[in-house]
């Protein structure tokens, strides 16, 4: 493995810890970003360069800025005086570390099964994509549309005042 | 240590710390945070099997990602919208104090 790959590891994994471990909201979503960020530089290392900017795009662009919007407007910023962790944190944090200690044990026992001869890396354009995303995909494409609609007429609808309807 | 062992548990990782914060944080905005990183974790796999798996001219895994993003902007959309309203009714976003409806 490169340098790179560590390093841009790290970033990803140190921000992601930093979104969760953080105590002031808004610093959790900066690091949030940066935890985005290092997980689509890792696309553009498995040579994913359209999944790698729809990333940057979605989750820098859109995701991150709607998570610092919700924390202004809900005044989330605010530390609570009794911590920041809930009740039954010690449980939490056990079930995430089983979770985990599970799927790096089924990682390194299927060592043998992996594919792990370097293949060169596949050259997919974005024409490629694009005739698939309307040729072979183009149903979960509709969907996916339709679905995104919804979505955010739902959440406009959710989030909406309610003043006409009475109390 | 193949390359594609280190993604996986890189994304491995990745998922365990957003379940952490999924589980253990008080503010329903870290938990919806929490949630996103679950599910980058999973796109990264889904995109390590497409690099490193046998046919990767034919992008079913690319797409696969491609419109688990799209899903998880939704997702995200309606997440941050509930936690708005139960802003609004409850004046907090402190999961412990929001429980009206335990049984």
């Amino acid at each position: 493995m490169s340098i790179v790959f560590y390093i841009v590891a790290a970033l990803a994994v140190g921000g992601a810890l930093a979104a969760v471990l953080l105590k002031n909201t808004v610093h959790c979503a900066l690091a949030l970003t940066i935890a985005f960020a290092g997980i689509a530089l890792l696309f553009l290392q498995l040579d994913a360069q359209f999944a790698g900017f729809a990333q940057i795009l979605v989750y820098i662009g859109a995701v991150a800025i709607l998570v610092v919007f919700a924390i202004l407007l809900t005044r989330g910023s605010e530390t609570p005086k009794d911590g920041v962790y809930g009740r039954k944190w010690p449980l939490g944090l056990v079930i995430a570390a089983a979770v985990f200690s599970d799927l790096a044990w089924a990682v390194l026992q299927s060592a043998r099964v992996l594919p792990h001869e370097a293949i060169s890396a596949p050259t997919v354009t974005v024409l490629q994509i694009g005739n698939a995303l309307i040729g072979r995909y183009v149903l979960p494409l509709e969907i996916i549309a339709l679905l995104l609609t919804a979505a955010l007429i739902g959440a406009v609808i959710v989030a909406m005042h309610e003043k006409e309807a009475g109390k | 240590m193949t390359p594609l062992m280190s993604y996986l548990l890189v994304a491995a990782l990745l998922f365990a710390i957003g379940l952490a914060g999924a589980l253990t944080r008080r503010n329903a905005i870290l938990v919806l945070i929490g949630i996103e990183l679950m599910l980058n974790a999973a796109n990264l796999n889904l995109i390590a099997f497409w690099r490193y798996g046998p046919h990767p001219e034919s992008l079913t895994g690319m797409m696969f990602a491609i419109f688990s993003i799209a899903v998880a902007a939704a997702e995200a959309a309606v997440g941050l919208g509930l936690v708005i309203s139960i802003h609004r009714h409850a004046r907090t976003t402190d999961l412990d104090a929001i429980n009206r409806m335990k049984g």
